[in-house]
């Protein structure tokens, strides 16, 4: 903090001790037993053995969100009781950026996966290259191309006749999601997703610009309006999900393409869920607690740095997954 | 030099000392216990020339390295009384250290590159190998020959009872197997290295070759062993409960004699085939089986078919159940467990000699029995 | 809120509950010290097993597990949050901070570490057993070839990485808003500044491990195929994933040594550290240097020979940087006034081992050598030198150095002497050998090897027991002196030392620069 010395200090707000951190691990750790319990269930387990990893995971996941909003709770009542210096709020800032950075960071092995799959695995697979990996012997009859129709295990004859052992099974789907195979440009809901999550982005900001003037009125509009796109995508994301299972079957089965396109999908069209509870929860404090002024909102300003965020993802997305 | 000083000093020496008489000691050349072995291939013996290299470079400059230190632990502790300087950077030789480190790795990197590029030159091969790592156990191929292809896999034959100390550990504890890959000497050799299940990897130091093998993918490197000779190593990556028991033997041989090997290799394969039109009685099939369980089944099935990693096949619903069945679990193995599909790994005789066996042994007595026909046929289904 | 000038509260809520950085400080050190006591306990099953050829103790199954539970637990448990309790405890006093930038997440990311442990651990008694396939747990012996402990296992990373993530995130918003005036960036003490630069590292790279756990979470359960090549995907994908996390988490490792050994050199040699500037630099080179290196690890995975030459060559420039560290510590030692007590024997038993793991690191990075040297002993060697008598050295000092500023009672020199050379000694017997024998090609994670290997093995066995045992020795040195220890109220404790640590009164108050100090 600039021209800051001794004098001038402002105290640093160290709250005293809290039990949050305790009831959110317990909320977390009971979330994760419970979901590895599940998991193992419907992979290793006995279909009729009664278990209760779901109550486990349920109590789990309840007892976090609870915490989690009354820790938000808590940060909120503080920022209002003015016990936040400048300083520390620079803490918030600096924290949300760092966030943010950690889970560009988490994307960016999903995109390093899909890069490498399709740019030097794939090939390889299709037998190309030499001196490295070379592989004519083993999938002979295996062409690579990218959106992968054919897996290599189904080029060579499926899953009966395995090449590697105790693989699975993995069945392409007749239809990708590229632009090329959707029925006509209407039908081909990645448009509209992007078009719905870039206007998104420019709502937000718009509301953005009300705060910051001090015009709650518009704030509420442009926020509101910023929430129900988001719920459109949302809504989107699962008819597209449904069209792919349903239609053109693709799933999480489908070999590489079926994976790489469900993983950055499904974990974008999370954070966007995540972003728009956080826009949401935004727009209650002002519209019903009426909080935030033209100075005192960081808690709408993180949640849109999150939601530009999710969007920029999208843009890679709709490049990379789509598109190219 | 006070008393204490001249401690300190041989103290100090005493690891620098160590590796430099070690490296000394080794760099004899023979295959040694404690350095790398040279081998007996052309790249081999660069590897090692570039490794002692740069051994040699790093004892060096550790040498001066820790010589300044123990210079100012010997000269400048306060208990002589010294009053410490007070200076703490020089532009001048701050660039220095930087800049000398510097190409002295550019002298490490010029002959590493070429090294490197020779490792990778796989052209122009006259033998190609096909090696496929399974749990726990080499598959090697020789491609390319003509005639049949001769294809045999090599399992580890120590005996449990030396593995638990029961008896006494032969010279070749571990690095032994029923049969090893024989290689003609003065040959360019294309080893072509995948796996069946998880990831090994090949390597056999005296041929300077270590090749991951990935399921899926095919890794190329090669060899030519200019000495004769019985040269062995290990599968070196985690592989499993039996990682550490997965050796590799490797006979390099005149070319006559491999001519003749590979000659008795085509016959005993065409034998093999005649086999499987052939039928055999009970007993003759249940001695067999009983080697080949113990060879491919006893790991998982226990030595009396009580189970371990496996289930147990003494009572077992499916040994004792239709044969069929049976086979199916033999051939194509079950999906997602470690029962693999051993349907390309054992000769149709041996499967039916398998099959045969566990239905009778371990107090299953079923009285049914296979005939390597019916293993064919069932596959050919 | 009251009267800030409290002392901490009593009994077990002081501990829950928490949100002072020194109480946080102190639970992640004695926590990572018990997690070192367990790894180092698998470890010496490890050793023992290995005492002889033959298989003694354990199942070639069980082996597997110690030596993946080792790995984990000894990077995981034991090494990483040491530094992030060193660094709760140092930091805010480093730079004049009253406390951490968020307190209540610190005390967050340290709570969900002892349950993950706990549930990693209890895989032991789970139906197959723990993880065993290595700390690096390569697809598919992880995935399709695991049992279920690779669930639980999955989500420990998850929750492990999560801790760190927020502890870093803390550590950077307490480094870049907190200091006191006139503390600017190049004032920073050197361990400070590594620390700065690890958080980086650590935010960079543990989502990446995430996504890694989570793509193999998918495979295992879900049926996608990142790493079967039947389904199109790449084992070897895997690595690639694992190493852009893995690579830089070994730096991670040895920065915050890096800060401690210079702090603690000037202080016992009574001449200011030389190269400051260039030890910052060359910590942040050595940072952006860990980020395209990560291939060294795969030299056998079949890569084009291209990338492999790029490896090797971005591998070996990390000893240009690493080596400026190396002079900048001997120059201020040079012409100092040296003494030796216990932290300074192990920071130069530091300088020592460490230079000697750096010289096979880069032996290592020389890709057609390391054709010969991979997942040999040789690599086992190598990394022990960098870690234990890297890290773990450095930690031993930095609580030698910091304990009796701490709680104001010192610790028993002679018994921290011979800490010392009965440290020295026995690592050096256990791990020197282990160059021999890796040579040699006796490959590593195996429960039982060729008779030729014999000998080395059992010295090895030996001087890791002997090591083992010195750890007891620290144990009870450190707990000897936080009870009944001979009280120190000199602020500076040691003569040389400098920093706004030492102006603070010793032991140190439980609350400290609730007004920040001005820096001149
Ligand atoms: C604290 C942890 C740490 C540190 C600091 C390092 C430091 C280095 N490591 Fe190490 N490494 C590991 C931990 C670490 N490593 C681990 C855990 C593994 C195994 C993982 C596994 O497979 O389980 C591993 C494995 C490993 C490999 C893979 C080996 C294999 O599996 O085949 C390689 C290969 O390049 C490598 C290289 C290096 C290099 C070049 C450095 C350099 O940073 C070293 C630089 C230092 C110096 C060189 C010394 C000082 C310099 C001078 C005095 C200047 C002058 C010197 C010269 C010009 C030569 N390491
Ligand atoms: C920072 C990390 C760290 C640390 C500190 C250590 C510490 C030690 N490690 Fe390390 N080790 C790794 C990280 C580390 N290790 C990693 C990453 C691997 C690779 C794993 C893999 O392959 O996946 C590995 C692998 C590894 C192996 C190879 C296993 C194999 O390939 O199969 C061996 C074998 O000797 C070994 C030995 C030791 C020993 C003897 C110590 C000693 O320093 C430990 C000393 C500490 C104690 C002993 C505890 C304190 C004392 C007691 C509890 C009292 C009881 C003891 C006695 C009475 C003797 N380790
Ligand atoms: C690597 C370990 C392993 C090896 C080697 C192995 N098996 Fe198995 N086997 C298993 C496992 C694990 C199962 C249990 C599969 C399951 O869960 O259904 C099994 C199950 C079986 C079954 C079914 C038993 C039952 O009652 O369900 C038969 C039959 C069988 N194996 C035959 C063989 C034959 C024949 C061989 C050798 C040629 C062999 N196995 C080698 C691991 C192995
Ligand atoms: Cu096969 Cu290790
Ligand atoms: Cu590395």
């Amino acid at each position: 903090m600039t021209g800051q010395t001794s004098t001038e200090y402002e105290k640093y707000y160290v709250p005293e001790k809290s039990r949050l951190a305790l009831c959110a691990t317990t909320g977390l750790i009971l979330s994760i037993y419970g979901a590895s319990g599940i998991m193992n269930d419907m992979t290793f387990g006995d279909p009729d053995e009664a278990t209760n990893s779901w109550s486990i995971f349920l109590f789990g996941m309840f007892f976090f969100a609870a915490t989690l909003f009354s820790w938000f709770r808590t940060a909120i009542k503080e920022n209002i009781a003015g016990l936040n210096s400048a300083q520390l709020k620079k803490s918030y800032v600096l924290g949300m950026f760092w966030f943010i950075f950690s889970e560009v960071m988490f994307f960016f092995a999903f995109f390093g996966a899909l890069f490498y799959v399709r740019n030097l695995a794939g090939p390889w697979l299709g037998g190309e290259g030499d001196g490295g990996r070379m592989n004519g012997l083993l999938w002979p009859s295996f062409d690579f191309s990218w959106p992968m129709m054919q897996t290599p295990q189904e080029a060579m004859g499926g899953a009966t006749t395995q090449l590697i052992a105790n693989n699975g099974s993995f069945t392409s789907a007749h239809t990708s999601m590229s632009f090329a195979d959707a029925h006509a440009w209407w039908h081909w809901l990645p448009l509209w997703n992007t078009l719905v999550l870039l206007t998104s982005s420019v709502t937000c900001h718009i509301a953005h610009l009300g705060i910051l003037k001090g015009d709650k009125k518009k704030f509420n509009l442009w926020l509101g309006i910023t929430v129900a796109l988001g719920m459109i995508f949302v809504y989107l994301q699962i008819m597209e999900y449904y069209e792919a299972y349903n239609e053109f079957g693709l799933t999480l089965n489908s070999g590489i393409y079926g994976s790489t396109f469900f993983m950055l999908t499904g974990f974008h069209g999370f954070h966007v869920f995540m972003g728009m509870t956080m826009l949401l929860i935004q727009l209650l404090r002002s519209v019903i607690g009426k909080q935030f002024t033209a100075t005192e909102h960081f808690g709408f300003e993180a949640s849109s740095w999150y939601w530009h965020f999710v969007d920029v993802v999208w843009v890679f997305l709709f490049l990379f997954v789509y598109i190219l | 030099m006070g008393f204490k000083a001249k401690r300190l000093c041989k103290l100090a020496l005493g690891p620098v000392l160590l590796f430099m008489s070690v490296s000394a000691m080794a760099a004899g050349g023979e295959a040694s216990s404690i350095n790398m072995t040279p081998g007996v291939t052309e790249l081999g013996r660069e590897i090692y020339d570039l490794h002692m290299i740069i051994l040699w470079i790093c004892v060096a400059i550790g040498v001066a390295v820790f010589g300044v230190m123990f210079y100012s632990i010997i000269f400048h502790r306060k208990s002589r009384g010294v009053t410490p300087a007070t200076f703490h950077e020089s532009t001048t030789v701050e660039i220095a250290w930087t800049v000398v480190p510097f190409f002295i790795l550019i002298a490490m990197a010029v002959p590493a590159t070429t090294t490197l590029l020779t490792l990778y030159d796989t052209d122009d091969s006259e033998l190609d190998i096909l090696i496929t790592g399974y749990q726990w156990k080499w598959k090697y191929e020789y491609l390319n020959e003509e005639g049949e292809n001769v294809s045999f896999f090599s399992n580890l034959r120590t005996p449990q009872a030396e593995i638990y100390n029961d008896e006494a550990k032969g010279e070749y504890y571990l690095l032994e197997v029923d049969e090893p890959m024989v290689l003609p000497v003065n040959t360019k050799v294309r080893f072509l290295v995948t796996a069946n299940d998880v990831i090994h990897s090949w390597w056999v130091p005296a041929l300077a070759v270590k090749r991951d093998a990935i399921p899926g993918f095919i890794n190329e490197t090669w060899a030519r062993p200019t000495e004769q000779g019985i040269y062995r190593g290990q599968c070196s990556e985690l592989c499993g409960k039996s990682h550490g028991f997965m050796p590799i033997v490797v006979n390099v041989v005149s070319k006559e004699e491999y001519g003749q090997w590979i000659a008795a290799k085509q016959t005993e394969a065409s034998e093999v085939k005649q086999l499987t039109s052939q039928d055999f009685t009970l007993d003759e099939l249940m001695v067999r089986g009983e080697s080949v369980y113990d060879m491919s089944c006893l790991a998982c099935h226990g030595a009396k078919g009580e189970g371990g990693v496996g289930n147990a096949i003494a009572g077992s619903s499916v040994a004792t159940g239709g044969i069929n069945a049976h086979l199916e679990i033999g051939i194509n193995g079950v999906p997602g467990t470690a029962m693999q599909a051993f349907g390309g790994q054992l000769s149709d005789v041996d499967m039916a000699a398998v099959i045969t066996y566990q239905r009778n042994a371990f107090g299953n007595n079923m009285g049914d029995s296979l005939q390597p026909v019916d293993v064919y046929n069932y596959k050919k289904r | 809120m009251g009267d800030h000038h409290h002392g901490p509260a009593k009994g077990l809520t002081r501990w829950l509950f928490t949100t002072n950085h020194k109480d946080i400080g102190t639970m992640y050190l004695w926590f990572s010290f018990s997690m070192f006591l367990l790894g180092g306990f698998f470890a010496m099953i490890i050793r023992a097993e290995l005492f002889q050829p033959g298989m003694q103790l354990i199942e070639p199954a069980f082996f597997n597990q110690m030596t993946t539970l080792h790995g984990l637990i000894m990077v995981f448990g034991a090494i990483m949050p040491s530094f992030v309790g060193l660094a709760n405890w140092l930091i805010p006093m480093m730079i004049g901070a009253p406390d951490m930038a968020l307190p209540r997440m610190n005390n967050w990311s340290f709570w969900i570490l002892p349950p993950a442990f706990l549930l990693l651990a209890s895989t032991l008694f789970m139906e197959g057993g723990a993880p065993a396939a290595g700390w690096t747990f390569y697809a598919p012996l992880s995935t399709t070839y695991a049992g279920p402990s690779v669930t639980y296992f999955i989500f420990c990373i998850h929750v492990l990485g999560l801790s760190s993530i927020m502890g870093s995130i803390n550590i950077i918003a307490t480094v870049m808003n907190m200091r006191a005036p006139g503390m600017t960036y190049m004032k920073m003490p050197l361990f400070v500044w590594t620390w700065l630069i690890t958080a980086f590292l650590l935010v960079a790279v543990m989502p990446v491990l995430a996504g890694a756990v989570t793509m193999m979470l998918m495979d295992v359960h879900f049926g996608t195929s990142f790493f079967s090549a039947a389904g199109g995907g790449d084992p070897v994908l895997f690595q690639h994933i694992f190493w852009f996390f893995g690579h830089p988490e070994v730096y991670i490792i040895i920065l915050p040594a890096f800060g401690v050994v210079s702090q603690i050199i000037p202080a016992f040699s009574r001449k200011p550290l030389f190269g400051y500037d260039s030890m910052v630099y060359a910590t942040a080179s050595i940072a952006f240097l860990s980020f395209i290196v990560w291939a060294h690890h795969m030299y056998t995975v079949g890569m084009p020979v291209a990338g492999e030459l790029f490896f090797m060559y971005a591998t070996m420039l990390i000893a240009v940087p690493t080596g400026v560290k190396v002079f900048n510590w001997i120059s201020t030692m040079w012409r100092g006034a040296l003494s030796f007590e216990t932290p300074m024997l192990f920071s130069i038993g530091f300088i020592i081992l460490f230079t000697i793991g750096g010289f096979t690191g880069l032996m290592l990075s020389i890709a057609p050598a390391d054709f010969q040297y991979h997942d040999s002993y040789f690599v086992v060697a190598h990394f022990h030198y960098v870690m234990v008598a890297g890290a773990v050295f450095s930690m031993t000092a930095a609580i030698y150095f910091w304990l009796p500023k701490w709680c104001g009672r010192m610790y028993n020199e002679t018994m921290g002497k011979t800490h010392f050379w009965i440290s020295f000694i026995g690592f050096n017997l256990a791990f020197f050998p282990q160059h021999f024998v890796g040579l040699a090609g006796m490959p590593r994670r195996i429960p039982d090897y060729a008779l030729q290997f014999a000998d080395f093995n059992m010295m090895s066995s030996i001087g890791a027991f002997i090591y083992g045992a010195s750890q007891i020795l620290f144990l009870y040195n450190v707990i000897a002196t936080i009870v009944a220890g001979d009280p120190v109220s000199d602020e500076k404790v040691w003569d040389g030392a400098e920093g706004l640590e030492w102006t603070l009164p010793t032991p140190v108050p439980y609350h400290t620069f609730e007004t920040p100090p001005l820096v001149k």
